[in-house]
């Protein structure tokens, strides 16, 4: 028990390191050295964040206007750090590709935010939460992370309050709490279906405030392309100009990645349009490690796919489960008929059914694994539509079951069903011209949130020094599966409260050496990326950059989607390569570099996809085990459960970059539990 | 569906632009109307020609970056984002035109794509609650009565399209300054600004050359977050409180 022990100071370690001893991705990648978090707490799981605030270096605030920091994002995590480190009196600069901070993906969150207020007297505590992310995450994740989320989760639903986020309250006028997938206490706070909206446009008034007070310096419609690593510090980035094309360098002494998640790998997926890997994927090309880059967050509740048309997918809140009822008919001959007009003895409630416990109200991954089932099985509900199975073979499929709120109405009564959900209803009702109040509504399972990204340490700096990663970017305290409510929660906790009083530390040895733009490693980075934009603008092919990104996208939604097999990441990594070829000498980007150019935008960002799904798939391909998100077929229990292996893969699997020609090098971070024991989870 | 469609191409800024015929075959009626710009898109692309640039980011009506004016109207003929918008609302045959928002201080970055970033000055100019990050106190020390929390909720949802200014005559952001000022201005906390915040929030406004309210209304029927026009009484109401008190 070398690595992991270090930081127990005696206390009681409940597991060991783990030993693998499959090794399905041989051939695919190199072992590396174990990686130890030399951040890492130590003592009490209660007083370690309280400990560290307290030892982390504080900056003199006349010091602090000599420091700059770059942060790339103005999502939630984004937006809250350079407000709060705006606030603190450091020279913030902030990016990002919108044409405003304010519509950031964070913006389309719709069911609410968890906290550990307990204002519902119904047992829950900063422990319970803790708890619940830790088992939701399948054991996945670090418990000295997730129990400081938990810690501030309190704090962040003060400052929202404080800044005017209208949340939901009662008739008293405090505030209203839900419950929500995979826990049994009330602890959502929510502003309608818009919680993310809400919560967004409080980090963006704030970080405005700060442009105002000219702590913030904004610049919008600008992308990331490169990190500039100069004198084995991250110093700054390139970024492209989306208006001009024109290549600029900023240098900062700290440089902030929160970026969000790369789910468009899969083209198809709830993140919005633009919502891309490529600024970690940069970071990751010049030495960032990317951790747990397989694990992804299927969405139960999403309205189906309705055609080759289809350019992304919309959500519906899973609060819905609270109050809809989820089923399939018994009889494949039922499925065509008016669900109206299947009696009640003819419907199967698989969710209840299955897991009588939890219900509807079982943690995503078990709810679209048991969606996909169904369908698989021919008892889908919808219209059929054409997919390339495994096999390769094409076949038509109906994918959705239902989410039925005829009960809920029978029960509320329209009037409140309306209030909790009209914005929701509304926007079915628009995208699929059926009125969700007479007819059961059709969902299907789609790509929402990726777990993984880049691996960072507790302090949330990555493995290149001055490069910090908040977010969704990085690879989170969710472990294998993210709790419902919890990305607002991990998000904010991120950026008011952590990375302040993390990245600090490492700003008390600043200012660093002023470099400029003849710094080797500046001119470098500059070279690279004019060379790749010129590239894409010369190869002259002849497809479209969507068309390589939907053929990307249908590799890795058939084989490493929801259920993954050895055989089938295996040719998904020879897919991926045949693609990434073709892709480098037939791609088509018209227009030109020196002005908006969409294509352009969109080609850097399928480049980097391309090369981000073959790393997912030798990751998935290496955890030969089923955690959260991950579900490998080799790995379930006799009744078709995901079964994990923790004596083999309680580990943080954090890729190294092997060079465009070599392979991937593993560094495993061993989890060591002291403050819980790992049990299988069980929602039945 | 069969489709002519009728759209402003402008090279950039500077440019002048024109409308520029394209015939599109082939469109679903259960496609987005920018579903069906990604299908135009991509027969362009191949047939050499350089796509039409639009902006569009979550496509599920909530960022605010989607915009176009669809036969003269914003986001086109339903209360909703352009890209909620489905081609159902559409026939076979139609004729669509399709420009970017008309608004002088939404000047025209290319094609279809303009720029808003007046908006943001709008809410650097007092569109917040000063709370500091770790000032805040605990929240149901301050309870918010239920009504008022609702109505504050209500107009929050503005998602900073621009829909409103596109469609007013005389191009006025009044509806999106309105929606903010509710927003704050109903809830406890956003009471010690008050006063300070419309005035500077309206000065700003003017100082980006948005028009003033002629009371036309087309604002709150253009908009696809239903933001109420008495929102813009209530700014009108706290101006004059402001005014009175010397901001």
């Amino acid at each position: 028990m070398a690595a992991g022990t270090h930081y127990l100071s005696g206390l009681t370690a409940t597991n060991g390191p783990a030993v693998q001893t499959s090794d399905d991705a041989e051939g695919f990648y190199v072992l590396g050295d174990k990686l130890v978090d030399e951040k890492t707490p130590t003592g009490p799981i209660a007083e370690r964040w309280t400990t560290r605030k307290f030892e982390n270096r504080l900056v003199n605030p006349a010091n602090r206007r000599k420091l700059s920091v770059i942060i790339v994002g103005t999502g939630l995590a984004g937006g809250a750090a350079a407000a709060t480190l705006g606030e603190a009196g450091y020279n913030v600069k902030s990016f990002c590709y919108q044409d405003s901070p304010r519509r950031a993906h964070s913006i389309a969150a719709q069911g609410g935010i968890n906290a550990s207020k307990n204002y519902k007297e119904d047992g829950d505590s900063v422990y319970r939460l803790f708890y619940d992310t830790v088992k939701g995450g399948d054991y996945r994740s670090r418990e000295s992370n997730v129990y400081r989320l938990a810690e501030v989760s309190a704090n962040i639903i003060d400052q929202c309050v404080a800044q005017g986020v209208p949340f939901a309250r009662e008739y008293g006028g405090l505030l209203d709490n839900r419950s929500f997938g995979g826990v049994q206490v009330s602890r959502t706070f929510y502003a309608r279906g818009q919680t993310g909206q809400q919560l967004l446009l409080g980090a963006y008034q704030a970080m405005e405030r700060q442009v105002a007070a000219g702590t913030v310096e904004q610049f919008t419609r600008h992308e990331m392309l490169d990190v500039i690593i100069a004198d084995g510090r991250a110093r700054g980035i390139i970024a492209r100009d989306m208006v001009t094309g024109e290549i600029e360098t900023h240098l900062a002494d700290a440089v902030v990645l929160a970026t969000g998640g790369y789910g468009n790998v899969y083209f198809l997926s709830t993140n919005a349009m633009g919502s891309n890997v490529t600024a970690a994927w940069r970071a990751h090309r010049k030495g960032a490690y990317m951790a747990n880059p397989a694990y992804t967050q299927i969405h139960p509740t999403c309205i189906p796919v309705t055609g080759a048309h289809q350019s992304k997918l919309t959500l519906m809140s899973e609060s819905l489960r609270n109050d809809g009822r989820v089923w399939v008919p018994k009889n494949a001959a039922d499925c065509e008929k008016d669900p109206r007009e299947i009696p009640e003895a003819d419907r199967d409630y698989f969710l209840e059914r299955i897991y009588p416990s939890f219900g509807n109200l079982v943690p995503r991954d078990i709810a679209s694994r048991a969606a996909k089932y169904m369908c698989d099985e021919g008892r889908g509900v919808g219209p059929q539509i054409e997919e390339t199975g495994p096999d390769g073979e094409k076949r038509l499929v109906r994918r959705g079951v239902y989410l039925d709120l005829t009960d809920a109405i029978r029960r509320m009564g329209r009037e409140k069903v309306e209030e909790k959900y009209d914005n929701l209803l509304d926007m079915y009702e628009r995208i699929t011209g059926e009125n969700p109040y007479e007819l059961p509504m059709r969902i299907y399972p789609a790509v929402h949130y990726v777990m993984g990204g880049l691996w960072v340490d507790y302090e949330l700096q990555t493995n290149v020094t001055g490069l910090f990663c908040a977010g969704e970017a990085n690879f989170s305290d969710h472990g294998a599966n993210r709790l419902g409510a919890s990305a607002l929660m991990q998000g904010l906790s991120d950026g008011y409260f952590v990375l302040p009083n993390t990245i600090r530390d490492y700003l008390a040895d600043g200012p660093f050496p002023v470099i400029d733009e003849t710094h080797p490693a500046v001119v470098e980075a500059q070279q690279a990326v004019q060379e790749r934009i010129n590239r894409f603008m010369t190869i002259n092919g002849r497809r479209s950059v969507d068309s390589f990104h939907k053929q990307l996208g249908q590799i890795m939604w058939e084989y490493c989607g929801m259920e993954r097999t050895k055989e089938g990441l295996i040719k998904a990594i020879g897919l991926i390569r045949d693609l990434k070829k073709e892709f480098w000498s037939n791609v088509k980007v018209l227009g030109s570099a020196d002005s908006l150019n969409q294509d352009l935008e969109k080609a850097g960002r399928v480049a980097d996809f391309i090369e981000l799904g073959e790393l997912m798939c030798i990751d998935a391909l290496n955890r030969r085990e089923s955690c959260g998100g991950h579900f490998r077929a080799e790995s379930q229990t006799e009744d078709g459960e995901a079964l994990r292996h923790d004596e083999e893969f309680a580990y943080v699997a954090a890729w190294e970059w092997g060079g465009d020609d070599g392979a991937p090098v593993l560094h495993k971070e061993d989890l060591i539990y002291t403050a819980i024991e790992m049990k299988q989870r069980s929602y039945k | 569906m069969k489709l002519t469609l009728k759209i402003w191409r402008q090279a950039n800024a500077s440019a002048a632009g024109a409308m520029h015929t394209y015939e599109l075959d082939g469109v679903s009626t259960d496609m987005s109307f920018l579903e069906m710009l990604d299908l135009l898109n991509e027969q362009l692309v191949t047939s050499g020609e350089e796509p039409v640039a639009f902006d569009s980011d979550c496509r599920e009506g909530i960022c605010g970056m989607c915009s176009l004016m669809i036969n003269g109207q914003a986001h086109g003929p339903e209360v909703t984002t352009t890209c909620q918008l489905h081609m159902r609302s559409f026939n076979d045959g139609d004729v669509i035109t399709i420009e970017p928002w008309r608004a002088s201080s939404f000047p025209v970055v290319k094609d279809l794509v303009v720029d808003r970033s007046a908006f943001d000055r709008i809410i650097q100019n007092g569109g917040y609650i000063s709370a500091n990050t770790g000032a805040a106190p605990e929240a149901n020390s301050v309870p918010a009565p239920r009504d008022k929390a609702m109505r504050a909720f209500n107009v929050a949802t503005c998602i900073g399209c621009g829909a409103c200014v596109a469609a007013c005559p005389n191009g006025s952001a009044s509806l999106f300054l309105g929606a903010k000022i509710t927003h704050l201005g109903e809830l406890p906390q956003g009471q010690p600004e008050r006063y300070s915040r419309v005035a500077s929030m309206v000065a700003q406004h003017d100082h980006e050359g948005f028009g003033g309210c002629t009371n036309i209304g087309e604002c709150a029927a253009a908009c696809p977050k239903e933001i109420p026009l008495d929102v813009i009484s209530q700014l009108n109401k706290d101006l004059r409180s402001a005014i009175k008190q010397g901001y």
